[in-house]
């Protein structure tokens, strides 16, 4: 156990108290990490083995499984049995729901991360007793109900809402933008509900940054471009990471706002997973979709925990 | 501080997690959101002396997601028709037998053997309706009881038209219009439906719940909606008029009835017996808007119901059609139209 | 080479940055605004304006449903929030410092693990397996809802509090070690102050979750445990009234109030 900065001749009594000094870290780690662990463990882990469990059985009549072991939910996924010829051909019916939801959270994280960073910025650079206060008036707006906020949002968005309105009266259309119901009031709708997933972790990486750094960056003469690409966002990684994680996994799983903006004339991954609930009588399929959505995503998560973890190393 | 507040919290949450005694007088029910008449529960908290709770749900499959495991600590559930066969097949609701009550002599005759329920021995009528649509005569002046509208809109409608966001009433809908049986599973008429549906899918421009809203704000002329909601956004918009499709629409009835292992089961059957007084399904129907199933209840409801278009169904209007569910397999296929319909 | 001649403090202010901020916060408050001016609306229908009146507000207050509802959405966010930021809390400081050990990637997983599943998923599996334990158990009551919010809210609080730890030298700490302090002192007097904005993040993150949350507590809310989304949720098909707006309303200024007053005080500090 020769370690650089070992005194050559290793008292086995210093080795001794290394040693139980690295063991108490260990146990304090995984006593700190208990609480999430067994909570998560138990009431996390287990629905979602019941989940599992679930795709590999068969409908029930009226929903619910019954306790036959199938694969089909799986197979359902990617193809389907043709109904005129009993043929088993490929169905991108489900892929392209998925597509769709995909991209769609995508330019969300992208919209709410151009939005959030700088606002996270504007909150991290006001005087130290003015942050919580800005932070509360930034979250403030999401103490509302989910749906009478979009309610509001449409009221606004609408053919004859607030916005066409404004437009009109200033001149700059005559007649009215048909904006709602449309994919651009639906991604409105998303980058609205989720800029507080990326503004508080961006704010709470961005708070500690040390501005006299940018004092620095000015006395070498940098423009104000090449501090923020530099400097500032570099340090602020890990914010925009999370904040990047908590938009758009959510997001992919959204569908009441999509539905209300959107008209409900296409399916999101949430409504289709929730129709198998529903009327579609479809459990196992349902937990299948969702199951294949989460592997997804947890590759993703890992890939980018790797990638993150080594400039991690060198800092820490 | 962190301490006291970390104590705090751990108390309440056991205080909150102890088991709630099962004390004599209470009720749980379970019904619709925003269809139950306040006063109709303060009538019996006030008669019997019993603690009544009312929980909301969104739609029948809801409730029966949430009931199907047992022990959901509820006591009443307002079904619909359809999903009270369900329920009774699972072995979900309690024999009550309501037919053996008291009040039992005032149930309309015609409501007594119903398919979901013959001889009334699980559940009471609370509500009936009907699912058709809704259109501003302004904007369309022809004949409206066609179910042409939805499907081959003119000119004047397209673009303007709310489907419900129900796969069973959009689906059944264009069985009416295409002359093919419910419950259907011949492939050749579904495959004509879905086209059918596909097609006129580009002239309409949502397909949601929320009838009433869309119908007030003018975000469509026409949609396909419940006979008690078009009273209600007929009230705002009054060139609004409920059409009676020669072509047929969908009948339903919301039931009363008492889960299997309700905690008060005693108390759930005063209520049986309660919602079939006459008094009481009128305070049901001015709140909710739509027919009781109770005779003698006219005298109690508000004159603007007797005689509103939307309740009182015209002479040569044809029967309300009730659909009861359908096989597994049906549903299967109708799933994959549905998706095919929304990708 | 002429050197520019500005302040630090100018250094800090992005101009653009500050122009994006303040559209942004417009466009937040613009619906809430929109709320707030149509709970006084006269009209039944929610979307379309009559005449001015504060009848829902006296229709708020005296329905018994919306006020439950709003009472229990608000108790089970305030113990879900607490116990899940310390929970995440704890679970940030051992993994997010210091070299990577075995089971660290797992651990991470794991913790994100709600966050992952699509909600109406985890909403009927939790429903399954919340009746067999209501059944094992015996108990009921407002524990299972609470403890179904605390597991999801859980990411939420983590994530920002993992981001401000990152990077975050440990040199105070070191110097405490030093001074003979114990590691709660430390903890205490050291981490805590440091790690403060980020548990705040999170807190607001998990609060904000646990109001807005539909799906979860459709399935898992028992008899009495109704939550204002539900509530609301469950008028759709019949009509949505401004009763909603009026409450929400309510609850906003309850809330804005409630920070004033927590600002005066701590101001009164010397």
């Amino acid at each position: 156990m020769a370690a650089p900065g070992d005194i050559p001749q290793a008292d086995p009594a210093l080795r001794r108290a290394q040693r139980d000094r690295a063991r108490g870290q260990k146990r304090m780690r995984w006593g700190l990490l208990a609480p999430a662990l067994v909570v998560i463990g138990i009431f996390g882990l287990a629905p979602l083995s019941i989940a599992l469990v679930y795709s590999f059985l068969e409908p029930g009549t009226y929903g619910g499984v019954t306790w036959a072991f199938s694969p089909e939910a799986y197979v359902q996924f990617l193809f389907q049995r043709d109904i005129f010829d009993d043929t088993l051909g490929f169905n991108g019916a489900y892929l392209r729901i998925f597509g769709r939801s995909f991209g769609l959270a995508l330019i969300t994280m992208v919209g709410t991360l151009i939005l959030g960073f700088p606002v996270a910025y504007f909150i991290a650079a006001r005087p130290e007793r003015q942050r919580n206060l800005w932070l509360f008036a930034v979250t403030l707006p999401f103490w509302t109900n989910l749906l009478i906020r979009t309610y509001s949002m449409m009221l606004i968005v609408r053919d004859e809402g607030f916005l066409n309105g404004a437009l009109i009266w200033a001149g700059v259309i005559d007649r009215p933008l048909s904006i709602i119901y449309t994919d651009g009031a639906v991604l409105l709708g998303l980058v609205y509900s989720y800029l507080p997933f990326m503004i508080l972790p961006i704010y709470a990486s961005l708070e500690k940054f040390d501005f006299r750094l940018l004092e620095a960056a000015h006395d070498l003469y940098a423009s104000r471009v090449q501090m923020m690409r530099h400097v500032v966002l570099p340090l602020t990684r890990p914010g925009i990471v999370a904040g990047c994680a908590l938009v758009l996994i959510p997001a992919l799983g959204a569908y009441i706002t999509p539905e209300l903006l959107g008209g409900g004339k296409k399916l999101m991954i949430g409504n289709m997973i929730a129709l198998q609930f529903g009327s579609g009588r479809n459990w196992p399929f349902g937990s299948a979709a969702a199951l294949i959505l989460m592997s997804i995503v947890l590759i993703a998560l890992l890939v980018s925990l790797r990638s993150g973890a080594k400039p991690e190393a060198r800092h820490g | 501080m962190k301490k006291s507040l970390m104590t705090t919290a751990l108390a309440s949450a056991f205080a909150l997690t102890a088991g709630l005694a099962q004390a004599e007088g209470k009720l749980n029910i379970y019904n619709w959101g925003n269809y139950t008449n306040p006063k109709m529960i303060e009538a019996f908290e006030a008669k019997y002396d019993i603690d009544v709770t009312l929980d909301g749900y969104d739609s029948n499959e809801t409730m029966l997601a949430k009931v199907k495991e047992g022990n959901s600590g509820y006591d009443i559930v307002v079904p619909g028709d359809y999903m009270v066969a369900i329920m009774i097949e699972e072995g979900l609701l309690a024999e009550t037998n309501p037919n053996a009550m008291e009040n039992f002599g005032n149930v309309d005759p015609k409501w007594v053997d119903v398919y979901w329920d013959p001889g009334r021995k699980y559940s009471v009528p609370y509500q009936w309706g009907t699912t058709s649509f809704t259109v501003d005569t302004e904007v369309f002046k022809g004949d409206i009881h066609t179910l042409k509208l939805l499907f081959e809109p003119p000119a004047e409608l397209q673009g303007r038209i709310n489907m419900l966001n129900d796969m069973n009433d959009v689906i059944n809908a264009g069985l009416r219009y295409l002359d093919y049986p419910r419950c259907n599973s011949d492939p050749e008429q579904l495959k004509a439906v879905m086209e059918l549906l596909v097609n006129a899918k580009a002239h309409w421009r949502t397909m949601d719940y929320a009838t009433i809203e869309k119908l007030t704000s003018r975000d469509v002329d026409l949609s396909q909606n419940w006979n008690g909601a078009a009273m209600r956004a007929r009230a705002d918009r009054p060139t609004l008029s409920y059409a009676y499709p020669k072509e047929g629409f969908t009948g339903w009835m919301d039931n009363v009835a008492v889960l299997r292992g309700a905690p008060n089961m005693e108390n759930a059957k005063l209520f049986l017996n309660f919602m079939m007084e006459p008094e009481n399904a009128a305070l049901t129907s001015n709140f909710a808007r739509y027919a009781n199933g109770i005779k003698g209840s006219e005298e109690f409801m508000e004159p603007e119901m007797l005689s509103a278009p939307e309740i009182v169904m015209p002479a040569d209007a044809p029967a309300p059609d009730f659909v009861p569910p359908c096989s597994q397999e049906v549903v299967d296929l109708y799933n994959k139209i549905w998706t095919r319909l929304k990708q | 080479m002429a050197r520019r001649s500005t302040k630090p403090r100018e250094l800090r202010r992005q101009p653009l940055f500050t122009w994006v901020s303040w559209c942004v916060l417009g466009v937040l408050y613009a619906p809430i605004a929109v709320l707030i001016l149509f709970s006084f609306n006269d009209n039944r229908a929610v979307m379309s304006w009559t005449e001015f009146s504060l009848r829902w507000y006296g229709a708020a207050l005296e329905n018994e449903g919306i006020r439950n509802a709003a009472v229990v959405s608000f108790k089970v966010a305030a113990i879900a929030t607490t116990a899940a930021t310390i929970i995440a809390t704890m679970a940030a400081l051992a993994t997010s410092r210091g070299p990577g050990y075995p089971g660290r990637s797992a651990a991470i997983a794991l913790i994100n693990q709600p966050l992952m599943i699509p909600e109406i998923v985890t909403a009927v599996a939790t429903l399954a397996f919340f009746s067999i334990l209501r059944q094992v158990t015996g108990w009921t009551g407002l524990g299972w809802l609470i403890l179904a919010h605390t597991v999801f809210c859980i990411p939420f609080a983590y994530m920002p509090i993992r981001a401000r730890l990152a990077d975050m030298p440990d040199t105070f700490e070191i110097a405490a070690a030093d001074l003979y302090a114990t590691p709660w002192q430390c903890f205490r007097h050291v981490t805590l102050p440091l790690l403060m904005p980020g548990v705040l993040a999170g807190a607001m993150l998990a609060f904000v979750v646990s109001l807005d949350d539909v799906i979860i507590t459709l399935m898992i809310a028992g008899p009495g445990e109704t939550t204002l989304p539900i509530y609301i949720l469950g008028q759709i098909r019949r009509g949505v009234t401004p009763e909603v707006n009026a409450v929400s309303t309510i609850l906003i200024a309850i809330t804005v109030l409630m920070i004033a007053a927590m600002f005066t005080l701590q101001k009164k500090r010397p």
